[in-house]
């Protein structure tokens, strides 16, 4: 941290009214969906109910876009307005009020949100319209939209909550709507463990994201952006370091970051929009959102900031490890993803020089992914479902569209100069390198693995001979999938305008605070074409490795020991396993035995004794007149002597 | 006055070792009776020698406690007799664990 460096406190404009005054419709449209599919429609009489099962995704799908469209305006009006009066504030009703607590239901505008609005209505839009496709024979439609719906709405809530606490409701809702939507179909085995896992490992993260909210109402005695961006500087180092940790292990459950990574690979167990907007596009940016708009807590907390670089160089070499090795499309995108929101991550940590290129990545990464995703998808509709990259091959004839809009995402991903993903990874890179030498080079690394997974993938699905089986008939996608598909493409091709003129630097700004640069080691030049010959060695390894080769049906099992790890997940699993997994059933196991053994024993042997004893001394109970006699004699003589004993000694 | 006692404890050990030796119910009431006469004789003993009307009240109410005892224990053992054919204090035993 720079001395005397200070985030901006966020001050919002409560009163800005005209359009503002409709922020909270953005949330109220798709939660209306929402209810009225997964609520309401249950409950109507037979033909309405048809009905509604029939044209449901149009209403889930309307509310999307009705929401996307009031995000432009509002987008509009704030570029109307001054650079600083760009904070609008919105307070619906007091949520709680106990003590000196007080919680509002506030909503904050402002650049940082006006951008995130645009993404998740604008590319949730989007894919409300291809799943109109891909969901099109599946009997559970309506519920599927109404899920959507929720999840959008529930993220919506996160990114405009105003106070800590309303974010949790929106963390802790799209965590909701990712269970349910991974685990969609739920007759699948696999789709109800990983959605259990996704939810399980979340709510590690989780832990970590309400300890940090409750540290704040110890410290600050209030959660709102505003009064504790206000009152940073007066925490002590030591609690600013907690916080800036604890909210770390949030980020890395919503954003699967190492350590809490395993979650995302089975996710992909969802329906293919799901895995492009929650698992690519949105949700799992949360993390990233959350330290950006944090800032004013991280700035302080140079340890946590040293921390959220160390946890996102790992995972962008972790997740572009994975993506090596992955057959499965999904999945190899999926580890593509993770290894992005590393990328985010690192910037995010690296202070005001990274967090504008956070969100600038983000944001191409939710373009470009979200369109790889669809296309993905695309495919898999056309291969009968198949998602085995080995089965596929020379689809680009097949598949013209998906593979042409696929092409523009693979370009932007590996950082084709001039798409998008080339201008946003050039500048986290680059801020890396002026930040910290050794961080730089791993990015720089991990951009040559991407191109390297990337270029296979490509290469399995869209080159190489054709390996399909007879019968299968690969064919193009709907049009009601494809032109999500090219809008996506467009904007993958076209993100970089953002940067024109340092425009979303000079935007965030407010936001994010001023940053003072440091002069990379290198001029940006010869950064840029490092990055370039990095890049093109990656695509040239996976030609010679993937392209050049016959690729078996089969996936060859004599192989290297890199390979297999990282077929394995790098292990993530068994590591899971044997740190958590095996010491907490242990743990159980002999608080179980203990239980048994110790409680249990106790009280059952007690009681055995007591009803052991009596049996025994039932026998006493003889029936016969006599022997009482006698027993009470010797209790009478007892008496006596006991009496004389008394009195003469 | 020690004869009194001796006597007294003497009666009162031949009806003891009478309960719990004997098996015929009568005996046994009667030795019963027997303990009970040589408590009384005991009181009226004692109260001679203090001077006093305390133990001879006692003994009043000793025997109108044995005498409604009588009428009940002999009632008792009648209608045992009746239905088991025994007056053996051994045989009524069912009363047990």
């Amino acid at each position: 941290m720079a001395e005397g460096a200070h985030a901006p406190v966020v001050a919002p404009d409560t009163g800005a009214g005209g359009v503002f005054e409709l922020l909270w419709l953005v949330i109220a449209l798709p939660l209306l969906g929402a209810v009225l599919l997964l609520a309401v429609a249950p409950f109507l009489p037979g033909s309405a109910r048809a009905a509604v099962d029939r044209h449901g995704h149009l209403l889930g799908t309307a509310t999307a876009v009705a929401s996307f469209g009031l995000s432009l305006v509002l987008f509009l009006s704030l570029l109307g307005r001054d650079a600083e009066e760009r904070q609008v504030g919105q307070h619906l009703w007091t949520w709680f009020e106990t003590g000196s607590l007080d919680v509002g239901m506030d909503l904050l505008y402002d650049q940082l949100a006006a951008l995130f609005l645009l993404l998740i209505t604008g590319v949730g839009s989007l894919i409300h319209v291809y799943a109109i496709g891909y969901m099109a024979h599946d009997p559970r439609r309506r519920r599927f939209f109404g899920y959507l719906n929720l999840f959008v709405a529930a993220m919506l809530t996160l990114i405009l909550s105003a106070n800590f606490v309303g974010l949790f409701l929106g963390w802790e809702g799209v965590g909701l709507a990712s269970y349910l939507l991974i685990g969609f179909w739920q007759h699948k085995p696999s789709a109800a463990a990983a959605a259990k896992k996704a939810f399980v490992i979340n709510r590690v993260g989780d832990i970590g994201l309400s300890l940090a909210i409750a540290l704040m109402f110890a410290t600050f005695g209030t959660t709102d952006f505003g009064d504790v961006s206000a009152h940073t500087g007066e925490a002590s180092q030591g609690t600013l370091t907690a916080l800036g940790l604890l909210l770390l292990l949030g980020a890395c459950g919503k954003s699967a970051q190492v350590p809490l990574q395993a979650w995302l690979l089975d996710a992909m167990e969802g329906p293919t929009p799901v895995s492009a907007l929650i698992h690519a596009a949105t949700m799992v940016t949360a993390g990233v959102y959350l330290v950006v708009r944090s800032n004013f807590i991280f700035e302080l907390a140079p340890v946590a900031q040293t921390a959220v670089v160390v946890v996102a160089t790992v995972t962008l070499l972790w997740g572009a490890i994975l993506g090596c090795a992955k057959d499965d499309i999904k999945k190899a995108l999926a580890g593509s993803t993770m290894s992005q929101i590393g990328y985010m991550m690192l910037a995010a940590g690296l202070g005001p020089v990274g967090y504008p290129f956070a969100i600038f990545h983000l944001l191409t990464h939710g373009f470009f992914k979200a369109n790889m995703f669809l296309g993905a998808g695309s495919v898999m509709h056309g291969m009968d479902d198949d998602v085995d990259m080995r089965h596929y091959g020379a689809l680009n004839k097949a598949m013209p569209v998906t593979f042409l809009t696929f092409a523009m995402g693979y370009l932007a991903i590996i950082g084709f100069p001039g798409f998008s993903g080339f201008w946003s990874k050039d500048k986290i890179i680059e801020s890396a390198l002026a930040e910290n030498l050794l961080v730089g080079v791993l990015a720089v690394l991990g951009a040559g693995i991407t191109a390297f997974y990337m270029t296979r993938l490509m290469l399995l699905t869209f080159f190489t001979s054709r390996r399909w089986e007879e019968g299968v008939h690969p064919h193009e996608s709907p049009r009601v999938m494809t032109v999500p598909l090219v809008v996506l493409a467009a904007l993958s091709v076209l993100g970089g305008v953002l940067l024109l003129g340092d425009w979303i630097v000079t935007w965030l700004e407010p936001v994010t605070g001023h940053a003072e640069h440091h002069e990379p080691p290198l001029p940006a030049i010869a950064i840029t074409l490092l990055i370039t010959a990095v890049v093109a060695l990656g695509v040239a390894a996976a030609w010679f490795l993937v392209g050049r080769r016959e690729v078996p049906r089969e996936a060859p099992r004599e192989v290297s020991f890199a390979t297999r790890a990282a077929r394995a997940d790098l292990y993530g699993d068994a590591i899971n396993d044997a740190l958590v997994v095996r010491p907490g059933t242990g743990l159980v196991g002999g608080l179980t035995l203990f239980d048994r053994v110790g409680v249990d024993g106790a009280v059952e042997g007690g009681s055995a004794a007591v009803g052991g004893l009596s049996s025994t001394m039932r026998r006493v109970q003889n029936g016969f007149v006599r022997s009482y006699a006698l027993s009470l004699l010797g209790g009478a003589l007892l008496v006596v002597l006991a009496l004389l004993a008394v009195n003469l000694g | 006055m020690t004869e009194y006692i001796v006597l007294s404890a003497i009666l009162f050990t031949i009806g003891c070792v009478g309960v719990l030796v004997r098996r015929n119910a009568i005996v046994v009431f009667m030795c019963v009776e027997l303990m009970l006469n040589a408590c009384n004789l005991a009181f009226v003993a004692f109260a001679r020698q203090h001077g006093n009307l305390d133990g001879q009240i006692t003994a009043f109410f000793v025997m109108v406690v044995a005498a409604a005892e009588v009428v009940i224990g002999l009632a008792i053992i009648m209608t045992i007799f009746r239905t088991r054919r025994s007056a053996s204090v051994d045989d009524a035993s069912l009363l047990k664990y």
